[in-house]
Order: C-alpha cells, then sequence, then structure tokens
C-alpha cells in the first residue's frame, strides 16, 4: 500500500457552515488511492509552531485529483487551516490507516455521525448504491448542519437529529439510530463522533448483534506506525492488549474495543 | 570552490559510520515503517526503539500532546520485547546496508545485563544504546540515568554481558550532566548519545486534568535543542569518548550546530515525526555544506566552534 507526501495546492477552502470548512487539495497520488475510512496527516504551517501534522479522515475525494477534509476550526491547526486561501500549498501525507470493509450484498447499510464524524462516511456513502443507505447525523444545532449538497451526498436518505431541536429529530442521533435498528433486515452499522457517541452506537449494536465499524480519532504524531502515541485499549480477550489507531485502524469493528477504557 | 566528493564517514570509537545522521529510537520504528519515505541504506544509522527483556504495552492514552514548537510523550517504553524483536524484526534489518543500533532498556540491573546477553552475537546489530534516561517509566529508567554510581553499575554489566560497542544515553533531567558522562565513561562506555527528553507536562484548563494518561512526559522537538545543544557542549570537553547529539534537530542547520559543538554524530528523532524524509535532507545539506565550504571530511569540523 502505497504512501505519498508532498506539497498539495489548495484549491479551495469553503466555510460551508459557520465555523466549518471543506478544504481541496490537490493531490492525484492520494485521491486515485484513498479508500474510504483512511486518513491523511496534513502540516497545516511551514516551520516549528505548530509542531506536529494534524490527522484529517478523508472526506471525499473529486475527479480522482482533489482530497477533500471537512474541519471544525476549533484548536491552534485548525483555526490556522480556516485562514488559508486557495493557491496556497501544504504538505501532505497519505492515504494513512485501515479503511472501512465494504457491507456484505443485501445489507441495509446505516452511517450514523456525530458533528464533524460525517467525513469519512461521505468517501464511504460515495462508494456505496444509493439505495440501502441511509445517513443518520448528529448536531448541536440546526447552525451547524453541513448541507448534504456540500458534500456529495444530497441523492442519499439523510435523516438530522439535533441537541436542541432547533432541526429535526430533537435529541441525539443514537435516538435515531435505535429506531432504525427496531425496524427488520439485515443491517451493517458504520459510525464516526465524538467518543461519547461512539460508545452509545457500539452498545446498541452490540447488544443487538449487529455489525458495527467505528471510526476513531486520537492525538497522534506520525501517522506511520512510529510513534506509538495513538493507543487505544482492546476488548478484554486472548489477542492483543491495545491497537494504534493509525496502522490497525482508523475504523475498527466496534467488538474489538475495550469501550469502558477508551 | 572545492568540488571533489566530501566524506562524510565518522568513527565512534568501534562504530564505524557511512555519516553522522542516525535516526533516534523511538521515532523511527524499527527503519520499515519508514521505507516509503527514506532508503536505511543512505543512513548513517537506525536506532530502534527501546527493547526490554519481556514485552511493555506501555502506558494509558493520552500518550502524545503538542507543546510550543515540541511535544511531550509518555510511551512508557511500550516494545515487542527482545525476543520477538530478534525472531520478527532483525532478520529484515540484517538485509540493510546500514549500522543498526539495538537501544535497550531494564528494570533492574540485571534486566539490562539479560537483554544484553540476549543480543550477544545477533549478527547485524552494530551497538547497543543503554536507555538509562525514559522518563515515562515508574521503575528504572531514568532513576538508573539521574545516579552517576547507578548509571556506571548498569554500563558495566551491559559491557560484561555484551560483545557489541555500548552507547549509553544520558538524561538531561539532572543538576550535572557531566558527572553522569564522566562515571558512565569511567565504567567503559564506548560512546554517549545525550540527550534524552526533558521532563515536562501539560494541563486542561478545561478539565483541569493533565493532558497525559501518565502526568507527566518527555519533552522533545526544537523547544529542547539549545539545551541539548549546551550539554553537548559540555560533556564533549568533559569526557574523551565519541559523543553523539540528539535534541530537536529538525535541519542540516540544527545537526551542523552539534557537529560544531564537539558531536561526532547526531540523532534526528521528532523531525521523522513531521517531515518523514528529515534524515535525508539533513545528510544531503551537510554534503552541500561541506563542499560550499571546502570541507574534504565531515570529521575535520567536528568540535570546530571557536570561542
Amino acid at each position: 500500500m502505497a504512501v505519498f507526501e508532498h506539497r498539495a495546492e489548495v484549491v479551495q477552502n469553503d466555510e460551508v457552515a459557520p465555523n466549518t470548512y471543506l478544504m481541496g487539495l490537490e493531490s492525484p497520488p492520494i485521491a486515485s488511492a484513498a479508500k474510504p475510512g483512511q486518513f491523511v496527516m496534513l502540516r497545516v504551517a511551514d516551520g516549528i509552531d505548530p509542531l506536529l501534522r494534524r490527522p484529517f479522515s478523508i472526506c471525499s475525494t473529486s475527479d480522482g485529483t482533489v482530497v477533500l477534509l471537512l474541519y471544525r476550526a476549533v484548536g491552534k491547526g485548525t483555526r490556522i487551516m480556516a485562514e488559508i486561501r486557495a493557491g496556497s500549498s501544504l504538505s501532505v501525507v497519505g492515504p494513512l490507516g485501515r479503511g472501512f470493509v465494504p457491507p456484505g450484498t443485501g445489507e441495509e447499510c446505516l452511517l450514523v455521525a456525530g458533528g464533524m464524524g460525517i467525513a469519512p462516511l461521505v468517501l464511504l456513502a460515495r462508494s456505496m448504491e444509493k439505495t440501502g443507505v441511509t445517513l443518520l447525523t448528529g448536531y448541536g444545532t440546526a447552525a451547524e448542519i453541513v448541507s448534504p449538497a456540500r458534500l456529495g451526498i444530497e441523492d442519499f436518505a439523510v435523516a438530522v437529529a439535533t441537541e436542541d431541536g432547533s432541526a429535526g429529530h430533537h435529541g441525539l442521533v443514537t435516538a435515531l439510530l435505535e429506531d432504525a435498528l427496531a425496524g427488520k433486515g439485515k443491517k451493517i452499522v458504520y459510525t464516526c463522533g465524538p467518543a461519547a457517541m461512539l460508545k452509545k452506537v457500539a452498545s446498541l449494536c452490540l447488544g443487538k448483534g449487529v455489525q458495527c465499524q467505528a471510526s476513531l480519532e486520537t492525538a497522534m504524531a506520525c501517522g506511520l506506525g512510529a510513534c506509538l502515541g495513538c493507543v487505544v485499549p482492546a476488548a478484554p480477550g486472548p489477542g492483543r492488549i491495545s491497537f494504534h489507531v493509525c496502522q490497525d485502524g482508523p475504523v475498527f469493528s466496534v467488538s474489538s474495543i475495550d469501550w469502558e477504557h477508551l | 570552490m572545492n568540488h571533489l566528493e566530501p566524506d562524510l564517514r565518522v568513527s565512534l570509537g568501534p562504530l564505524k559510520l557511512r555519516n553522522p545522521v542516525l535516526t533516534a529510537s523511538g521515532t523511527f520504528g524499527y527503519g520499515k515503517e519508514y521505507a516509503e519515505f527514506v532508503d536505511p541504506n543512505l543512513l548513517g544509522g537506525i536506532v530502534v526503539k527501546g527493547l526490554s527483556l519481556k514485552p511493555r504495552p506501555g502506558n494509558s492514552p493520552p500518550r502524545i500532546v503538542e507543546t510550543p514548537a515540541g511535544m511531550l510523550n509518555a510511551i512508557g517504553l511500550e516494545n515487542v520485547g527482545v525476543e520477538a524483536f530478534l525472531r520478527e524484526k532483525l532478520p529484515w534489518l540484517q538485509t540493510l546496508d546500514t549500522a543498526v543500533i539495538v537501544n535497550i532498556y531494564g528494570h533492574s540491573t540485571e534486566e539490562y545485563g539479560a537483554v544484553a546477553a540476549q543480543l550477544k552475537g545477533a549478527e547485524g546489530v552494530a551497538a547497543l544504546e543503554v536507555n538509562v534516561s525514559c522518563p515515562n517509566v515508574k521503575m528504572g529508567g531514568m532513576a538508573f540515568g539521574t545516579d552517576p554510581a547507578a548509571s556506571a553499575e548498569v554500563t558495566q554489566t551491559v559491557r560484561k554481558n555484551s560483545d557489541k560497542p555500548v552507547i549509553v544515553k544520558l538524561t538531561p533531567n539532572v543538576t550535572d550532566i557531566c558527572a553522569v558522562a564522566g562515571a558512565v565513561e569511567q565504567a567503559g562506555a564506548h560512546a554517549l548519545s545525550l540527550i534524552n527528553t526533558l521532563t515536562g507536562m501539560a494541563i486542561d484548563t478545561k478539565t483541569r486534568r493533565p493532558r497525559l494518561g501518565n502526568v507527566s512526559g518527555g519533552l522533545s522537538g526544537p523547544a529542547i535543542r539549545p539545551v541539548a545543544l549546551y550539554m553537548v557542549y559540555r560533556v564533549v570537553r568533559a569526557v574523551s569518548i565519541p559523543v553523539i547529539g540528539i535534541g530537536g534537530i529538525m535541519d542540516v542547520g540544527d545537526a551542523l550546530e552539534f557537529l560544531i559543538a564537539g558531536a561526532r554524530a547526531v540523532q534526528v528523532g521528532t523531525a521523522n515525526f513531521v517531515n518523514p524524509r528529515a534524515s535525508l535532507e539533513i545528510i544531503a545539506g551537510l554534503r552541500k555544506y561541506c563542499i560550499e565550504n571546502g570541507i574534504a571530511r565531515i570529521e575535520d569540523l567536528i568540535g570546530t566552534v571557536i570561542l
């Protein structure tokens, strides 16, 4: 599996919701090799502060040449990113990690996203047949919603939950999942979002014996398996004690993770 | 201008290197992790992740946090253990034409000796680097490195149990690093490498919790470079064995500072995370510097700081 590092031109950096951006990087090698669920390590500025690269899920690709990253400007790195204009260039490493395993034939796919956790699920959805795929998306409030059209998923069934009830279901996205899991038919769940949400999704799926794959996020220095910073605890059992998110993940079957200690 | 190809080879006592640039332990895996970016045969050598007698799971997360111009890590010496290293990692390393230096660690003096003994006769291992300076494990590690007598005892034990050149990696978390350096030299070390990370911490002001699972961690990156450089400068003048400089080296200019201060080689660590090709770019930069400055042999540059 080839990994590339190069300076990629920023071809777009659009504010798609308040303080939420979709950055496009011209990277034919990464865009053409990327699989749903994989990530890149981005150096948001030259120089030594901030020092480290940031991991970002590949949200989507366009024309096989552009890699799209969805982010909210909340920290030092993402605030710098938000200021970057099209025409600049940034060093990017990728595609990295193990992505989602595709569904079996006839399985109904439920893609459960919390906030920016929608990022890796966009490319996953776009790799699938439109029928039999439902995106369940959760946000704090209506203003945070990223329009499905901006993400290229407008043709999919998309349900929304907001914690303040300003749009869609009033409550957590996991309530939508509970309803969806109550229906008949073989289902598979793909999820990404905050840890508390993932824990709930995992417990719902494990309780019902529904297959579920979750994309995890941790602090990470290299993305290449060298720094050993991105460890997550493995489910109790005879196998591994822990996993490295960068190499063993970022996508894991929820049954392999020790959610209690995550 | 001198257009002759400069000679980048350096010798550190019994250890001969193709050039003075090594990758630091814990920042380059076992070499294979970086194979997409770095041909290991172009490096002076690789120092592999610290090995203990038995596999270690390492510390609870979070294990790393970024700090101004640096990072704190508290990995806790997660490693496969020396037996798995010999079985699973060394065969690939043996195919390389570069100096493979194995970093070792023990909970007790005896354990250091036992790890060294396991590596005795191992083909393809050019030297041992003895870690008496890890700040992130409760027992041992830095507890040895902050005590000149304990450091000397570990050094002696490793020497006794090994047929390889022995490099001792020193901690900066001491009042006088020269005292430890001198004791380790007396105990038979062939070379010294310094510095390991500086102990530090960071607190999340929202949660009021430490940002690292281990509370404290080791600071690395450009933030520590001036501290490292001065320690190297001092130790070079305090001992007569070769010194390898480590600490926040990001580019050729940083590496040159350490060589001019008297280090006979350098290790590139945190920079590998930021720029996976940093080590090779530094080697290319050293060659260019030598050509531009009419330096025929890089060894002619070492320790030439003008006071």
